[in-house]
């Protein structure tokens, strides 16, 4: 009895008012979106080189690694689960596909497939932890990002790997070159992020995804396949992974063992600032672009206004707080918590 | 009822069989394998492994708290570089230099100042906003470590002074000084936990935070207190460790939080809050320390301590699900 | 007894939900001395009235006085100061901590630099629990205990403060009979010293047992109050159900078909043993017992949740093996569980994809999810159980308790089951919702449905079901047909009493 809601009284009053609360439900609903609109204006005319369109390529273009691992990440978090494994696995790929380039037996067109399926093989591990054994994602992410890092180190003994003879392959193709003046990092993450797009939105393992995440148990009681859904969620994190660890290999040429480091926490805030709940069940893959980019273009405004490179993170840290305290805010009809 | 007593000696117990299964191990295939002729199990080796945990030691004590609370801090690590920073950059100050030795312990009191602070920043938003711990500490994770790159830059910070030097490597029955801070943080930290009423407190709002506030904890304040305190140890782990070294690194302390965490968790305590204590963390302090000194005993690489450790993590929170289940009877959700 | 000052006393509260006046101008008062039932069904307003005195919920009208002098409550915690305690049926103890840290939680006792003054709290609780002669002491973690124990702690916090009204919400729930008739005794004690008491519970007899006066509520209405020595079931019930309880059977005979489902010595562990029914196409089989009587249990092993240690099942005369819920939707099992909320649905989704999750693979246009499909299956749900909501595109959670059950029962029935198994089905539900869906359920067994109904209120089986299997502990104790059933044979056999001229 208690349960029925406001916004059914909202909905049964017929006004005039109504077109005002559409705008305000629309505001609520999409305020990150509308503050990132606000925000390009505003340095837009702060310094009208923000909005250049050499800048906006730019800044996509630094952005694409974090927002491809971003992508992945968005799936996890839907299903109501963590990845803190995707940096140091980022790490891996890129070291592994590296090492594998150089090795005369792989070359090029077999080092990225071989990369790609070693990756899923760790995905595999994450999913299969998490989705079967359902063990908590937190520490067995947190495990598996230690666990990772040794590996690499194992696998490249601790080197640095870089490709010997730059000018005679195609590989950088995927970090430095250009298609119709877009570069190749920029439609790699514009594109998959429009197929991982479609798949969350549009297909019934997407809308599995979110019963999974927004309730587990009543997913169960509807005959889903609670651990098989999980388990995809961290392959299809793998996978961006690996696309990440590509693109970052192939633009540097050579790659760290730490070279994903600290980044998990980084997706994470991207994926939080789109508006994905923690708890699971909310979010999409737009609202996570929308997070990549804001972080992205906060970076590179910020810059432009003259200010040092390292305030992006304290504003970063402002803007995670405040976009999560607004939508808690806006769902409890209260601007502060209830705790006493 | 018999089962379950069984069940808790077992799973308190277990950290400790663990570290004496390495001690074991260690020693033995040393011999086999060692290139030192050092026994593994050398006094001063274990007196050294007290030292070199102290930094992640001293950290995990505060993350234990604030973990049985139902919460989570992701930002000592950035609070670590930062107390460092405040601490060596303040004995350059001007006022300072005029101080002459007495300007080492108000250095000391600046760091820690520092810690507190930011501990109360983040305490407090989580009481405020009712922004979930992990989303606040996340981003004051990110925000903390741009203020250490925004004090100097990308370069080091540095500064040597003997007296601090000398206070810092001083020992007492072998135990220098930032082993005895971390055996001292332990041991108040567990009377704490164990004695007073806030301790008590944790514990309960962390089990059952609703019948907390029912029976009229103030459960934001609480944790406050809580949050401060995690960052006054993250300083104070500062305060140890860069007395001695003298120099810090903007990057310092990246992955501290992550390595506590996976202290606090192998010494037992529960990441859904409640359940935990200050000697298992301390076990599980200890078991990490030994497992990379050991690995490096036998002659394996450094390298494949994060591997072991994170195979041990998971292996570990697989056993605990393994002896929490029900049965046959269990509903299959 | 009159010109006592009451200890407690409640005028014209009301309180409203959006859409529900939960608490339409309840009054009533409790005097020091006595035990007050308060008796209503589930929904009738019982919880919310509680919370209002807790100070949990704020009444828009109506004032609160203890001892004739009015105030306000805002919390538990002032409601405790004020001496008004809650001892609830939910357990609301901290497993880590000993029995004596969790009967003063909050108020712990001090010594110098913070520390608990354990001398003194143990003595404290060691007295108390003496009285309760109960087999742990103050040391015990709590987390040691049964859930019998556990509940005894939460009675014991009643005696640490100088309460003047102590509210037992069902705290018989999880109790044996030694512990209720010592839970009795702490009562007489309270009693004794004056304290005034409030007692809710669905067990009859213990409260003829116990109690002085009896006030009943429905439908968030109070329907009166009555000395306990000059009533008798009958007229309670009359007036917590708002009519005489009509065994008569107001629906026509339904025609039988096969047999749907049929089950053979089914066994879970403890949970339920050797059960043994059959249901056909076109009949309503109930289920009563008491909460814990292993009903629910053999819903769940039926839907392929939990795995059976003994016995078979038959579809349609075939043998089956039912190992998760998919296998069970796959067969033509259906299941509306018990907590809607929990089990039910995916709060934070619209109705239209709660409907449509079990068939969600089915409904496809190419890769992508027929979401034209969707709609209409909605529409058609919609329609046919009148769900009400503004759109499909509201989110579940927005919706009453009696529209989201019909969401979820809209949702198994699109799958057309063979066998549709009901838990609970209209707990925390308004009463117009009530009735629609009783009628559902006698309408789908027209439909040739074979439909199980599983209840722990007896008016509910006593009108939908044809036949109802009564169950004690996990066992079967008797079938009735609806022809042959009597209030006093349901309430024997769910009792555990087998008396075999009921």
């Amino acid at each position: 009895m208690a349960e029925a809601s406001t916004s059914e009284r909202g909905a049964a009053r017929g006004t005039s008012s109504d077109t005002m609360k559409t705008v305000g439900a629309f505001l609520a609903r999409q305020g990150i979106l509308v503050a990132f609109i606000l925000f390009m204006i505003a340095f837009t005319l702060w310094n009208p080189r923000f909005i250049d369109i050499n800048n906006v390529f730019g800044v996509v273009r630094s952005s694409a690694i974090l927002g491809v691992m971003a992508l992945g990440v968005t799936f996890v978090v839907i299903g109501g689960n963590l990845d803190l494994s995707v940096g140091s696995m980022m790490s891996f790929s890129a070291i592994v596909v590296l090492d594998l380039h150089e090795n005369p037996a792989f070359g090029p067109a077999l080092a990225i497939p071989a990369m790609f399926a070693m990756t899923l093989c760790l995905g595999a591990i994450n999913g299969f932890l998490i989705g079967y054994l359902r063990l908590n994602s937190l520490i067995v992410t947190l495990g598996m990002l230690s666990a990772i890092h040794g590996l690499t180190l194992t696998y490249s003994g601790g080197q640095n790997m870089d490709i010997a003879n730059q000018s005679a392959t195609w590989f950088d193709v995927f970090g430095r070159g250009d298609a119709l003046g877009i570069p190749i990092p920029v439609l790699i993450f514009v594109g998959l992020a429009a197929f991982l797009g479609i798949v969350l939105a549009k297909t019934p393992f997407g809308r599995k995804v979110y019963a999974v995440g927004g309730n587990g148990t009543a997913a169960t009681f509807s005959g889903i396949p609670r651990a098989r859904v999980v388990f995809f969620t961290y392959m299809i994190s793998a996978f961006c992974v690996a696309t990440a660890g590509l693109i970052q290999a192939s633009r540097t040429m050579g790659a760290q063992n730490t070279v994903g480091q600290g980044m998990e926490l980084e997706v994470l805030a991207a994926v939080i600032l789109g508006g994905a709940s923690l708890l699971g069940g909310s979010g999409t893959i737009f609202k996570t672009v929308i997070g990549v980019l804001i972080l992205g273009f906060i970076q590179n405004g910020l810059l432009l206004a003259g200010l040092e490179f390292y305030a992006q993170f304290v504003v970063t840290w402002i803007i995670i707080i405040l976009a999560v305290w607004l939508d808690i805010a806006t769902k409890r009809g209260r601007l502060w918590s209830p705790i006493a | 009822m018999k089962n379950d007593n069984i069940k808790n000696i077992i799973q308190n117990g277990a950290i400790w069989g663990f570290i004496l299964l390495e001690l074991a191990f260690f020693q033995i295939a040393g011999e086999y394998w060692s290139l030192s002729d050092r026994a593994f199990m050398d006094l001063d080796n274990m007196l050294l492994l007290l030292k070199q945990a102290a930094p992640i030691g001293i950290i995990a004590v505060g993350m234990t708290v604030v973990m049985i609370n139902g919460n989570i801090d992701l930002s000592v690590g950035a609070t670590y570089a930062l107390a460092g920073i405040v601490m060596l950059d303040s004995m350059s100050w001007p006022f300072m230099d005029a101080l002459g030795d007495w300007a080492i312990p108000l250095a000391w009191g600046f760091a820690l100042l520092t810690g507190a602070i930011l501990g109360l920043i983040n305490g407090m938003i989580v009481w405020k906003t009712g922004v979930d711990a992990f989303i606040v500490t996340l981003g004051a994770m990110l925000g903390y470590r741009g203020l250490v790159f925004m004090y100097n830059g990308e370069q080091p910070t540095f500064h040597l002074n003997w007296t601090m030097v000398d206070i810092a490597e001083a020992d007492v029955f072998g135990l220098e000084t930032p082993a005895l801070v971390f055996i001292a943080v332990a041991l108040i930290v567990w009377l704490v936990m164990t004695r007073t009423i806030h301790g008590r407190n944790a514990y309960a709002i962390g089990d059952n935070r609703e019948a907390a506030v029912n029976a009229g904890i103030r459960v934001g304040p609480h944790f406050v207190i809580n949050f401060v305190l995690i960052g006054f140890l993250a300083a104070l782990s500062a305060v140890a460790f860069y007395s001695a070294s003298g120099s810090v690194n903007p990057n310092d302390g990246m992955l501290f939080e992550l390595w506590a965490i996976t202290a606090v968790v192998l010494g037992g305590t529960k990441l859904s809050g409640g359940k935990g204590s200050i000697i298992g963390t301390f076990g599980g302090v200890i078991a990490i320390q030994l497992l990379r000194k050991g690995l490096g005993h036998i002659g394996a690489d450094t390298e494949t301590v994060n591997l072991v450790i994170g195979s041990i993590l998971i292996a570990v929170l697989f056993l605990d699900r393994q002896l929490n289940r029900k049965g046959a009877e269990e509903l299959k959700v | 007894m009159s010109e006592q000052t009451p200890a407690l006393r409640l005028e014209d509260i009301v309180k409203t939900f959006p859409g529900v006046r939960a608490l339409d101008g309840v009054s009533f008062s409790v005097l020091p001395g006595e035990v007050h039932a308060l008796m209503g069904e589930n929904g009738a307003g019982k919880s919310t009235l509680m919370k209002v005195l807790g100070g949990i919920y704020q009444p828009e009208e109506g004032r609160i006085f203890i001892e004739e002098r009015e105030t306000v409550m805002h919390g538990p915690l002032e409601a405790k100061a004020k001496g008004v305690m809650f001892i609830h049926q939910e357990l609301s103890l901290a497993q880590e901590l000993s029995v004596a840290e969790n009967i003063y939680l909050g108020e712990l006792p001090r010594k110098a630099f913070g520390r608990v003054d354990w001398d003194t709290l143990y003595s404290r609780t060691d007295a108390i629990l003496s009285k309760l002669k109960v087999s742990f002491n103050a040391r015990t973690r709590v987390g040691d205990l049964s859930i019998a124990n556990q509940q005894m702690v939460e009675i014991a916090r009643a005696l640490t403060v100088d309460a003047k009204a102590v509210i037992f919400d069902e705290p018989t729930a999880s109790l044996t009979d030694a512990e209720k008739s010592v839970l009795f005794d702490v009562i007489e004690d309270l009693k004794a010293q004056g304290v005034g008491i409030i007692y809710i519970s669905h067990r009859m007899e213990e409260i003829f047992r116990i109690t002085d006066r009896i006030s009943v509520l429905r439908d968030g209405e109070y329907r009166g109050t009555l000395e306990t020595a000059e009533t008798n079931e009958d007229e309670i019930t009359q007036m917590m159900i708002g009519r005489s309880l009509d065994l008569s059977r107001n629906f026509e005979e339904l025609e039988l078909g096969k047999v749907a489902l049929r089950v053979e010595g089914l066994s879970c562990g403890k949970l339920f043993q050797n059960v043994s029914f059959e249901v056909r196409q076109g009949e309503v089989l109930g289920f009563y017992g008491l909460v814990g009587a292993g009903r629910t249990e053999i819903a769940e092993t039926l839907f392929g949740l939990r795995t059976p240690t003994a016995g078979r099942i038959f579809l349609k005369d075939e043998e089956v093996r039912i190992n998760s819920p998919i296998d069970a939707i796959s067969k033509g099992i259906s299941l509306v569980p018990e907590s809607r909320k929990e089990q039910g649905l995916v709060l934070g989704m619209n109705c239209r994809d709660n409907i449509t999750l079990p068939q969600v693979d089915d409904l496809k246009a190419g890769p992508f999810v027929a979401e034209g499909a969707e709609v209409s299956i909605y529409d058609q749900y919609r329609d046919r159980l009148s769900i009400k909501s503004p759109s499909w595109r509201t989110a579940v959670g927005n919706l009453s308790g009696g529209n989201q059950q019909k969401i979820v029962i809209g949702k198994w029935l699109s799958m057309r089951p063979e066998v549709l198994i009901v838990d609970e089905p209209t707990r925390g539900i308004d009463v117009g919702s009530k009735s629609e869906i009783h009628n559902l359920l006698r309408d789908l067994a027209k439909q040739g449905y074979a439909v199980i109904v599983i209840s722990s209120e007896m008016p509910e089986v006593l009108h939908v079901a044809d036949r109802i299997v009564a169950m004690y502990h996990g066992q079967v104790m008797r079938e009735f047909d609806a022809s042959e059933v009597t209030e006093d044979g349901l309430i024997q056999a769910i009792s555990g009493i087998t008396n075999d001229a009921a």
